[in-house]
């Protein structure tokens, strides 16, 4: 049995990847739906991009059903309801539903603090498989700083209890960066104790909102090495008993990470206001034109002709070093958003790799923040970020 | 509640899918695909035979006598290769089985 497996990150693969090349690609398998990005939690992280979708933008019920008929039709398999807060739309029961009944496997991407036991009772009703709670400490002193939000922990650890008891599979999503990475340990032990069947332990990627949080985030190397090397003795320890995950920040590598599987070969995603993205951090990259789901265009129309998807698509576009390099259809030259937010240019080489010039230069920088004295974080939210006063609240 | 997890494969037991992982024909390529969080498998045509055969009801000595009849092939050697093969499943996750309740 082949196990075609994808970083969380990378959420998605093409079953035909063992025969493909760099200009072939398939329909996503999975793709996620950034359903609002109305959040009561304010991650410094947070993967939505600076410049937020307001909620009068947002699709309605009826266009988010046409999208999601229309995604099963054209051999999509998985679905994420993800945001923001997804539970935050009113009609989330509904869309969960109308997904199941086309036939898609639907996943909830939550922060959970939302719901109620009644509410999750309801999306399980309507068919939802499983259910992914992010978690942002061990205790709620860290965790509720972390995210923002004072009593968010203790709720999310209420939910995910929940989960269990109305046997819907659950995941722990924990994001770890510098301030967090000490408790990865009793991380491993809660998503035990919570009966979760799978742990995805994601260092922050340093795009949008965490890229301004980078000094405050940033791990030392000591960290994460220690970090992976707990993470390969539980995957040990805990095999058939919980799945990890593990994501690492691509700063300290010397390889960049093959970012989405390649722009537009496996992965797409769809913003609150109907944007068919290549990438969710992808409208940070400034010059590119994205067709909505609102546009005339079907969304397979989207995926395989607009020019967004075709700018970066396979390796046409690469510049040195990255165009005659023998690893161009192993890593597709890292991440175009962080070329684009690191070098002024997406075209570039991802400094994340160390063939890029500017490797050298970023990662004594992430070193030095990584050293660094600074702690505060600048909250995520639509008013463009709030930061954290001195003494932590 | 939920099935058992961390499962060892015996003739004697009685696997299923778990409720996260869906089997399922992909009409648009043509294969069989167990939907999972975050993952797809593709699982050849013996282990979807296997796995269709699964109904929480039979046991796996019951699946390979089946197999060894419909194949004309040796049992023992299909006992192996579909404990195996479920074990391998159990161990990435997507495997439980049917106990008799002890209560």
């Amino acid at each position: 049995m082949s196990d075609v497996t994808i970083p969380p990150s990378d959420s998605l693969a093409v079953l035909e990847k063992q025969r493909s090349t760099a200009e072939t690609f398939g329909i996503p398998l999975a793709v996620l739906l950034e359903i609002t990005h109305r959040c009561p939690l304010q991650c410094p992280y947070c993967s939505n991009p600076v410049e937020l979708d307001r909620s009068g933008k947002e699709l309605t019920t009826d266009e988010w059903k046409k999208v999601l008929s229309e995604l099963a039709e054209i051999g999509v398999l998985q679905v994420h309801f993800s945001g923001g807060e997804p539970t935050a739309r009113k009609d989330l029961v509904e869309l969960v539903k109308h997904a199941s009944d086309a036939g898609l496997y639907t996943n909830l991407i939550t922060s959970a603090v939302l719901l109620t036991r009644e509410r999750l009772s309801d999306l399980a009703d309507a068919g939802l498989c499983h259910v992914q709670i992010s978690f942002q400490g061990i205790e709620e002193g860290l965790a509720d700083r972390v995210a923002g939000y004072k009593g968010g922990h203790r709720k999310k650890l209420e939910v995910a209890k929940w989960t269990r008891e109305l046997d819907l599979p659950l995941t722990v999503n924990a994001v770890m960066h510098r301030q967090n990475l000490h408790q990865l340990p009793d991380i491993i032990q809660m998503a035990l104790d919570l009966d979760a069947d799978r742990l995805e332990v994601a260092n922050v990627q340093y795009y949008g909102w965490a890229l301004k949080n980078r000094a405050a985030l940033m791990p030392t190397v000591a960290q994460l090495e220690e970090c992976t090397g707990i993470v390969e003795t539980a995957r040990e320890r805990l095999k058939g008993r919980l799945t990890i995950d593990y994501v690492v920040p691509d700063y300290y590598a010397l390889r960049p990470k093959k970012c989405m599987g390649g722009w537009g070969r496996q992965f797409f995603n769809i913003s609150p206001a109907g944007k068919v993205l290549p990438c969710h951090a992808a409208e940070s990259i400034t010059g590119l034109d994205f067709e909505s789901v609102r546009s005339n265009h079907s969304i397979a129309w989207i995926w395989q002709n607009s020019d967004a998807f075709n700018r970066y698509r396979g390796t046409g576009w690469m510049k040195e070093p990255c165009k005659t390099c023998e690893f161009r259809e192993i890593d597709f030259g890292g991440c175009r958003c962080q070329a684009f937010a690191l070098t002024g240019d997406a075209a570039n080489t991802d400094p994340a790799c160390a063939l890029s010039p500017l490797h050298e230069t970023i990662f004594k920088q992430a070193e030095a923040e990584a050293a660094g004295e600074t702690s505060r974080f600048l909250y995520r939210n639509f008013a463009g970020g709030t930061l954290e006063s001195e003494n932590g609240t | 509640m939920a099935g058992p997890r961390n499962i060892s494969v015996s003739g004697a037991s009685r696997p299923v899918l778990p409720r996260h992982a869906k089997l399922r024909y992909d009409e648009t390529r043509k294969v069989w695909v167990i939907l999972a969080p975050e993952r797809v498998l593709a699982p050849d045509e013996i282990a979807v035979e296997v796995l269709q055969l699964c109904n929480g009801e039979r046991n796996v000595g019951d699946v390979a006598d089946q197999l060894a009849a419909k194949y004309a092939a040796p049992r023992e050697a299909i006992l192996v290769d579909v404990i195996a093969m479920l074990q391998d499943l159990a161990d990435k996750g997507f495997l439980t089985e049917i106990r008799e309740k002890t209560s």
